[in-house]
């Protein structure tokens, strides 16, 4: 199998899904002439032509709002966030307009549209730039909520993502856009709410997402020197979410850490601990562990930064304490 | 003397009719004031009594595939379009005959077969949103329009301005149409706008911009036209500034103390109703024993969609998670 980087992935999955759907047209800034901020749309602007790949001014509510109007007369449109940061400013539109749609029409309009951009701390930004706002969306009925921890799943997600008749938020890890992964040259498709488990395991399930799952694996890697053997589960999508498979994972194992990004009160996975507990109560053997960001905006120092993000270290301090190892 | 009078490209029977349509919306939107009197229903409820020529004049002006978007204050505006009394004020009861089955409310008329696009409740959030229709117009390469309805209370939103711009740079299909009322809600204009000539706010996006008179229903038409031949035509978008004023408060709660009685009766002396009445007689269109069956053909007609309205179920109780997801 090929291995490709993150960006390009996306890329192939922007790339396939507009040569296949004359109604998939990409917008944003610098997404263009520039390439694309981070280079995930590359090469598209001269495949595609400005008509399709087309920049915009830094209006992110505007042309949010525009991307939902376009979507409610049919159009697919692919609404990139040059970062979730900015996409605070299209809440309204996303929240108050794109989300309730199709239920307030009564399902007369629908809004096929793809949210996507880049998301998390990528070290040395600072406050105003290194933010994990899944929450925001997974709150809210009438949204989808999409977020890729490979190569592999983010082709195959944002496929389904684009091909999907709902407004999706799509956010990817902004750091991982340089990492490789192997990634068939055949075409699939990942559907959405579908996880998958990254690693078996036996003994304690650790449930993340998005740029954590690899901090996930890296602390099972080092519980397994210790002998433990855990179970790494990936929902992939936050909403909807792959009840059954977190479900049956927690009941073989019987415990379970919840490692994210995000901060620790009312985040994504506080709500998915909520959901566990009373679901699979009787068959936790410990209180559930949540390992999230620190309460804090994020500091700018080095030193600090590594404070607020949860580590391999601090993973592997919650497993202990689930397995009553400590 | 009546040669002049009618300055537009309409004939006598079309007046008639955009009378007529305005005549409806007058008398459903009475009966709906009533209704919420009465406790029929609650919640919010903005009432067109007063702008009626501006979306009548509009629909007259518009090809019946082209689209209208607009907010809350919208149940005028889906008539003129043709939604029927019957589903505007089931809508407003919640009933599952509604125009949104009951799911949509006062403040969300959609209809999706008569390209009515809603019935929206942010104020300027569906400014973004017509603009990204006329995208799609323009994508599609259709002979489309679409018409955005706003009030000047929306004028400082941020997305109002991003929307302009926009619409400008990629030469969108849209007329964007301030209904200027003279207040959002109790705000009279000159306290919320640093300019009064609202054509300016359209100055620095390169974009063509009229003043019109709403309430005289012959240049209403004219101008409308004017903007909506501008955006089929050159594919350019223009901004309206559409003088009208609301004979009621902002919604059922606002006694509208912020304004003077004599300013009150001095604007419904020019009650864009009575202004076309005059007109239609004085053309030779219609008499005014004509006119006067109209009228109680519309009060039966508002009336008994009420009494529909009151009549019709709720929606089914287990359809509350209906229509959440296309793909769930
Ligand atoms: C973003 C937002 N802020 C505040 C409100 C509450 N609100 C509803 S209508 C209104 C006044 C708007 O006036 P205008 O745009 O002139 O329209 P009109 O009611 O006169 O038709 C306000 C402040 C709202 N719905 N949305």
């Amino acid at each position: 199998m090929p291995e490709i980087l993150f960006r390009e992935a996306l890329n192939q999955a922007m790339v396939e899904e507009m040569e296949r759907d004359p109604d998939v047209f990409l917008m944003g800034e610098e997404v263009a002439e520039y390439n694309g901020a981070y280079k995930v749309s590359k090469g598209m602007l001269e495949k595609f032509g400005p008509k399709r790949v087309v920049d915009t001014p830094i209006v992110e509510a505007g042309f949010t709002g525009l991307g939902i109007g376009a979507a409610m007369m049919g159009l697919r449109p692919i609404v990139e966030m040059m970062t979730f940061n900015f996409a605070i400013l299209v809440l309204d539109q996303m929240i108050n307009h794109a989300a309730k749609m199709y239920y307030m029409t009564n399902g007369q309009y629908s809004c096929p549209m793809v949210l996507r951009g880049a998301g998390g701390a990528p070290g040395w930004l600072g406050a105003q730039h290194s933010q994990s706002l899944e929450a925001q969306y997974a709150h809210i009925p009438g949204l989808k909520v999409m977020m890729p921890s490979t190569p592999h799943d983010a082709k195959g997600m944002l496929k389904a993502a684009i091909r999907d008749d709902d407004p999706v938020v799509f956010i990817e890890s902004e750091l991982m856009y340089g990492w490789k992964g192997e990634v068939p040259s055949e075409e699939y498709v990942i559907p959405i709410g579908e996880g998958d488990i990254k690693r078996q395991g036996t003994d304690l399930t650790l449930i993340s997402w998005s740029r954590m799952i690899h901090t996930c694996l890296e602390a099972a890697d080092a519980l397994a020197e210790q002998g433990y053997n855990v179970e790494v589960v990936d929902p992939r999508t936050l909403r909807p979410l792959d009840e059954e498979l977190l479900f049956a994972s927690v009941r073989k194992t019987n415990r379970v850490v919840l490692v994210e990004e995000g901060w620790p009160f009312a985040s994504v996975g506080s709500g998915i601990i909520n959901r566990v507990q009373r679901e699979c109560f009787d068959w936790l053997d410990a209180p559930i562990e949540h390992v999230a960001s620190l309460d804090t905006p994020m500091p700018y120092a080095p030193n600090l930064e590594k404070q607020v993000l949860p580590d391999v270290e601090r993973v592997v301090a919650a497993c202990k304490r689930a397995m009553y190892v400590d | 003397m009546s040669d002049t009078l009618n300055t537009t490209d309409l004939t006598n029977e079309q007046l008639v009719e955009a009378y007529r349509r305005m005549l409806l919306i007058r008398r459903v939107e009475e009966n709906a004031g009533r209704a919420y009197q009465m406790q029929k229903f609650s919640g919010f409820c903005h009432l067109y009594i007063g702008q009626e020529a501006v979306a009548v004049a509009t629909s007259t002006a518009m090809r019946d595939d082209d689209y209208m978007m607009t907010a809350y204050r919208e149940h005028g505006q889906a008539m003129s379009r043709g939604v029927s009394a019957d589903s505007v004020m089931a809508e407003l009861l919640g009933r599952k005959t509604g125009s949104t089955g009951g799911r949509g409310g006062s403040m969300h008329i959609f209809d999706k077969e008569r390209n009515f696009l809603g019935g929206w409740g942010i104020v300027g959030g569906q400014i973004p949103l017509a603009t990204g229709v006329a995208w799609a117009i323009k994508y599609r390469e259709e002979p489309k329009v679409i018409v955005v309805f706003f009030g000047e209370g929306s004028l400082h939103q941020g997305v109002f301005h991003e929307s302009l711009n926009l619409a400008s740079l990629w030469d969108l299909p849209i007329v964007y149409l301030c209904e200027n009322n003279k207040y959002a809600m109790g705000t009279e204009m000159s306290r919320i706008s640093a300019v009064s000539d609202l054509r300016k706010k359209a100055v620095s996006y390169d974009m063509e911009a009229a003043q019109i008179d709403g309430q005289d229903f012959f240049a209403a038409y004219n101008g409308i036209k004017e903007a909506i031949d501008r955006a089929r035509n050159e594919s350019r978008p223009t901004f309206l500034d559409v003088r009208t004023y609301r004979f009621r408060g902002h919604s059922m709660s606002d006694p509208a103390t912020y304004r003077t009685k004599d300013e009150l009766t001095e604007e419904q002396e020019r009650d864009p109703l009575g202004f076309l009445y005059n007109a239609l007689v004085e053309l030779g269109a219609a008499t005014e024993e004509e006119l006067e069956g109209y009228d109680k053909e519309c009060k039966k007609e508002a009336k008994a969609a009420l009494k529909k309205a009151e009549d019709a179920p709720f929606p089914d109780d287990d359809s509350v998670l209906d229509y959440i997801y296309v793909n769930p």
